[in-house]
């Protein structure tokens, strides 16, 4: 029974890639978020200027063959603050997904394996936490924290906290029910062993697909948060900090709010189709 | 009726824990923030004695759970504590508010039904078809845009260079009608867009199923014209799951739209928020979290109960 087990991730890794190699928008998806994380580890390669050299001789200066996205209030080039702000838009796309699943995989495992008066408990919990909307609950949070961009990060992670416990929950309902958990049961198998080996691989894709979505929502929130001036502090470049000042010169320097706000665009709108190919790849009801 | 009141008892009876759960969430946020509450509402000029005052004044100096007792049973009686900055009653604030945010708010859902409910349609009654990909496409668009920038580009689009509409501010309707149904188009269209978003991919998901079903496929052989197939019987078990959808998403937006708000300077609950949040005005920031949540709730609620009402399999 054991190399059945551990036959099936590889069979059904194989069939995923299959169904996703069948799908050229979530190709294409793919293949644009990849370039935006080669632009984040290149980022000082690439950049043609220092994103944080202020140069008072060039401030507020169209696009040019110099600037080719013109420069800002204090004369930074607008192009290399977009190129290094990728590095933390992909972190805030990553640091709360992480924070969100670290965090509800244990609880949503512990809801949807027990049972009982601690499920309930749980759930009354999380239905509270979801009666506030996300993004006043990242603000909130991230007042009361301080602003900074860890807060911010962490912020967005615990706002987007119960999705994913409700999620991990369901799918922790679902595999329970299911034969190979059963069989570790009768043959002894401790409740951890069985959370742990049996389950948690079981419950992965819906958490993915998930994932790839609040990604694409952590970017934007995170955005949100430095365009209010709760996440990336001035002078680091953030393309929300950098859309916060562009809003301040939108008659004088529409150039300077252009950019930021198409690559966050694009960048979300690839990881939403990326989201959708895996939910179609993994046959994931949508939730 | 005794079904439907069997319903809305148990609805209820999960709403009262729920909200007694997140009245202890939105009461500790204050103890998230660092160190002594009293020394961050005083701000760092204040002397100790006037930080002993605040502590005293806002019973912060009691054990935590006869802290929490007190601002419960005054939240319950409608007081939400003092807003700092304005010196008012936090509850009046909100109150004043919520008339405007309400207004964007409709608006938006007008526009963002105008638009999803018909492409979504179109969409599933020509599926594959270009105007299929063409409307999936501005659904995604319209999920994936960041509101915020898509505010500013619409501001230098039609308010710097075409002078359309105006950039920001909030002109209340009895005062100039015209100009207060201006203010809001492009906050609305901002806000529209992406629960239209929502809504194209529900209802042409919801009529996809709708079109595939039996009683949609008995009436294509009566001999009915596809419009009236599409419309009077696909769409109307189709806009099911659509209206509740739309309720939440209405009670979303009554928790105000935080970034479109501030961005059209409209003084909403969103602008509220920034403002409280900016100028470190703690007991406005709880006391909308709180209403913001219970309207969300509400909402939820009203949904529910449209989703029993419109379902005849319930009702039966």
């Amino acid at each position: 029974m054991s190399a059945t087990i551990a036959m099936a991730p590889d069979t059904r890794l194989r069939r995923v890639l299959r169904q996703l190699a069948r799908q050229p928008g979530t190709l294409l998806a793919a293949a644009v978020v990849l370039a935006f994380v080669l632009v984040a580890v290149f980022a000082p390669l690439i950049a043609p200027f220092d994103p944080l050299r202020s140069n008072f001789l060039a401030v507020r200066r169209p696009p040019s063959d110099l600037h080719w996205l013109g420069t800002d209030e204090v004369g930074r080039d607008v192009l290399s603050r977009v190129i290094h702000g990728t590095r933390i838009s992909l972190m805030a796309g990553v640091i709360p997904v992480l924070v969100a699943v670290g965090l509800s995989v244990p609880i949503g495992l512990i809801a949807g394996y027990r049972g009982g008066w601690v499920d309930a408990v749980l759930m009354r919990i999380t239905d509270a936490m979801l009666a506030i909307p996300f993004l006043i609950v990242a603000i909130a949070l991230a007042a009361f924290l301080g602003p900074d961009m860890i807060n911010a990060m962490l912020a967005i992670g615990l706002a987007s906290l119960p999705v994913f416990i409700r999620l991990a929950r369901g799918a922790a309902l679902a595999v329970r029910a299911e034969d190979y958990v059963e069989a570790a049961r009768a043959v002894g198998a401790s409740p951890m062993r069985i959370a742990l080996r049996h389950m948690l691989p079981n419950m992965a894709p819906p958490l993915l697909v998930q994932a790839s979505i609040m990604a694409a929502t952590a970017i934007i929130a995170e955005a949100s948060l430095s365009f209010l001036g709760l996440g990336q502090q001035p002078p680091a470049p953030s393309w929300g900090s950098m859309l916060n000042a562009a809003q301040r010169h939108m008659v004088a320097a529409p150039w300077m709010a252009i950019a930021p706000g198409l690559v966050i665009f694009v960048l979300v709108i690839a990881l939403n189709v990326l989201g959708d190919g895996l939910r179609d790849a993994l046959d994931v009801k949508r939730h | 009726m005794t079904r439907f009141l069997l319903f809305l008892g148990q609805r209820l009876a999960l709403v009262v824990p729920t909200l007694l759960i997140l009245s202890v969430l939105v009461f500790g946020l204050q103890h998230l923030l660092p160190g002594d509450p009293a020394l961050a509402m005083a701000g760092e000029e204040m002397d100790p004695q006037a930080v002993d005052e605040l502590r005293r004044k806002y019973g912060l100096d009691l054990p935590i759970p006869l802290q929490y007792w007190r601002w419960l049973t005054a939240a319950l009686s409608g007081d939400l504590g003092m807003s700092l900055r304005n010196d008012v009653p936090v509850a009046e604030l909100l109150m004043g508010k919520l008339g405007i945010t309400l207004q964007l708010a409709v608006a938006s859902m007008v526009i963002a039904v105008a638009i999803g409910v018909p492409l979504g349609v179109l969409a599933a009654a020509r599926r594959g078809s270009w105007a299929d990909r063409i409307g999936s496409f501005f659904a995604l668009s319209g999920i994936s845009v960041p509101h915020f920038w898509l505010g500013i580009m619409l501001v230098l689009a039609f308010s710097v260079h075409l002078n359309w509409f105006p950039a920001s501010g909030y002109v209340p309707f009895r005062e100039d009608p015209w100009r207060s149904i201006m203010g809001f188009v492009l906050p609305s269209i901002v806000l529209g867009t992406g629960i239209a978003g929502v809504l194209m991919r529900h209802t042409r998901s919801a009529m996809l199923q709708s079109l595939g079903a039996d009683y949609v496929r008995t009436a294509r052989a009566k001999g009915l014209r596809e419009k009236r197939v599409v419309l009077r019987h696909a769409l109307r078990n189709a806009l099911m799951p659509v209206v509740t959808l739309g309720a939440i998403e209405f009670g979303q937006l009554l928790s105000g739209a935080v970034l479109t708000e501030q961005i059209f300077s409209i003084p909403g609950f969103g602008k509220l928020l920034v403002d409280g949040v900016l100028y470190r005005d703690y007991a406005v920031v709880q006391g909308l979290v709180l209403v913001s949540a219970v309207l969300f709730i509400a909402t939820s609620l009203v949904a529910d109960m449209l989703y029993f009402l419109l379902n005849p399999r319930l009702r039966a």
